[in-house]
């Protein structure tokens, strides 16, 4: 089929009809500025939004929708190939003419104009929806990533709000009479129990404390940090370690605040810090606390950095093998 | 005789190195120092510095590089200590022109009071010194600014405010600094700057930078009008 391109000048704008509970536009995030106070930002589980990307035909640092809780509703006037990947989540595509389909995850979705209403998500709270293009809002600082707490990027620096317009990239025609996908999908994670400890780098010996007991998920927890509170009777633990002077802190940084109740950093986390720091979660892990929703329990493991080493290795083998199988898959396919 | 500096990994692709203890004030320049030679360097996996008072993380692209490698280049850029202090000499100073008092620092008053000192010495003492940079974070561009006159030294507020004006100057601990945008905060406000010192579309986004010299130049309602209307 021919594949014609269609520019910048006139791509496709999306429509935003309901925002959905916190969906902000995100890349792969923001490097060079911490000295002046710029976090990172960027999707909380990078490789999910790369795939998701991949999945698409976008570039791995296209822009895309972080979804949390609960996903938007999106009109858009002329046919666009979207996929979803993270969480399950119940979506659904309204095409004008007043036919509904099911959207499945993990693969490529070829849809005509209309409606895609993103509901609850299940078995996690994130999901990273791309679309074909990459959302092209204007890069702030070299990247497109909201930065929440700055104020900046993505879409005027915060999340969306219904009646917004999101314009897409340059990309191929798509040509979607009705909403087609293929019989395959990719999932990432799917060998890793929901219950499995959550592995981290201690720092200090009093580090030993995270490991001692169960924790839950405090329901104050986003994107900049997780907030942890002792599981069962409730007693906060006595601290005992005194401020420190002010340093650098990352995403992953395991924080012990006065009133014992540990944050881990995710990527919105201040670039500096004061709390005494445990030790830091292991980058293969930072994308399951993503999916931790508040009530849930946690279970920290102590592992040392050469562990930290062998499972971001694997880690990568794993997307390195789901990549290589998107290509075979979406070789091997019609155009549509 | 500068202490070894010791390595934390602060995350899988970062290391904070510190260089020794933050009362001794040979040490932030000396973490300024090495934060210019490693940016000079400008290894390719290099992403990201955040210098604080004494401290440096290094940030690096762990696709090009293993952490080790990092470790050992970052000893020897460490160790090789000597010219770290003239290295600093060269560092900038900017006036920040401030409004003291009134509606523009709203806890003037009460400070002055609570130190013994009258408004007008407490604005004398905070415009007087030359300071240092010593880290930026909390919110991006807020500088720390070290060298405040002890006897200004002011416990933060025990409720922070909810909003604090964006170019609020303040006064927290042994510490003073400027917010660069509206935001919670709990240090004491004595006075408002017209400057911005953060804009993510400026070609130098914030104003400031680790290591540059700051000096308050106190101003007038007029010259504040003048260069809000300008800024």
């Amino acid at each position: 089929m021919n594949a014609s391109r269609i520019d910048a000048e006139t791509a496709i704008v999306i429509e935003v009809v309901a925002p959905g509970a916190q969906t902000s536009v995100q890349d792969l995030g923001r490097h060079g500025w911490r000295h002046i106070g710029v976090g990172g930002a960027g999707a909380l589980d990078p490789a999910s939004a790369s795939l998701a990307n991949r999945l698409v035909g976008n570039p791995a640092n296209a822009a895309v929708l972080e979804i949390a809780m609960t996903g938007p509703t999106l009109a858009f006037a002329q046919p666009v190939r979207i996929a979803l990947c993270g969480a399950a989540a119940q979506a659904r595509f309204e095409a004008r003419d007043g036919a509904v389909v099911d959207v499945p995850g993990g693969r490529p979705v070829a849809l005509p104009a209309g409606r895609l209403r993103i509901g609850a998500l299940r078995d996690g709270v994130r999901a990273w929806l791309a679309m074909s293009g990459g959302i092209d809002t204007p890069p702030v600082l070299g990247s497109r990533s909201t930065d929440l707490r700055g104020g900046f990027g993505g879409l005027d620096g915060r999340a969306l709000r219904a009646g917004d317009r999101l314009p897409l990239g340059a990309h191929d025609q798509i040509d979607a009479i009705a909403a087609h996908a293929p019989a395959w999908w990719v999932s990432l994670d799917a060998g890793i129990a929901r219950d499995a400890p959550i592995r981290f780098v201690p720092a200090v010996e009093a580090a030993n404390r995270l490991r001692e007991r169960a924790w839950r998920v405090e329901a104050r927890s986003d994107r900049q940090g997780m907030r942890l509170q002792a599981d069962g009777d409730g007693e906060t633990c006595a601290a005992g370690l005194p401020e420190q002077v002010s340093a650098a802190v990352a995403p992953g940084t395991v924080q012990w605040p006065p009133d014992g109740r540990p944050i881990v950093l995710l990527a919105d986390a201040q670039t500096v810090g004061g709390y005494p720091r445990l030790g830091h979660v292991i980058a293969a892990d930072l994308p399951r606390l993503a999916q931790c929703r508040a009530g849930d329990a946690l279970r920290f493991q102590a592992v040392d950095s050469a562990a930290a080493a062998e499972a971001w290795r694997r880690r990568r083998a794993e997307i390195a093998r789901l990549e290589w199988a998107i290509d075979r898959a979406l070789a091997a396919r019609p155009r549509d | 005789m500068n202490p070894t500096p010791t390595f934390e990994a602060l995350a899988d692709d970062a290391w904070l190195v510190h260089l020794g203890n933050a009362t001794d004030p040979t040490c932030n320049p000396r973490v300024h120092a090495l934060a210019a030679r490693i940016r000079g360097a400008s290894p390719a996996w290099l992403r990201d510095l955040t210098p604080a008072y004494a401290s440096l993380a290094v940030y690096f692209d762990d696709m090009r590089v293993d952490p080790e490698t990092v470790r050992d280049w970052l000893e020897a850029q460490a160790l090789d200590d000597a010219e770290s202090t003239t290295t600093l000499r060269a560092s900038r100073t900017i006036e920040i022109p401030v409004r003291y008092g009134g509606a523009f620092g709203e806890d003037v008053d009460a400070a002055a009071a609570q130190l013994g000192l009258t408004v007008d010495t407490l604005i004398a003492r905070h415009a007087a010194p030359l300071y240092t940079v010593a880290m930026i974070g909390f919110a991006p561009g807020f500088p720390y600014l070290s060298g405040l006159d002890p006897a200004l030294a002011l416990p933060r507020l025990a409720t922070p405010r909810t909003h604090v004006p964006a170019g609020s100057v303040g006064i927290g601990g042994a510490q003073t600094g400027v917010y660069p945008r509206e935001s919670p905060g709990g240090w004491r406000l004595i006075g408002r700057t017209p400057l911005r010192l953060f804009d993510p579309l400026r070609a130098t986004p914030s104003l400031l930078a680790p290591g540059d010299r700051v000096r308050f130049v106190a101003i007038d309602d007029h010259a504040f009008a003048a260069m809000s209307a300008g800024a």
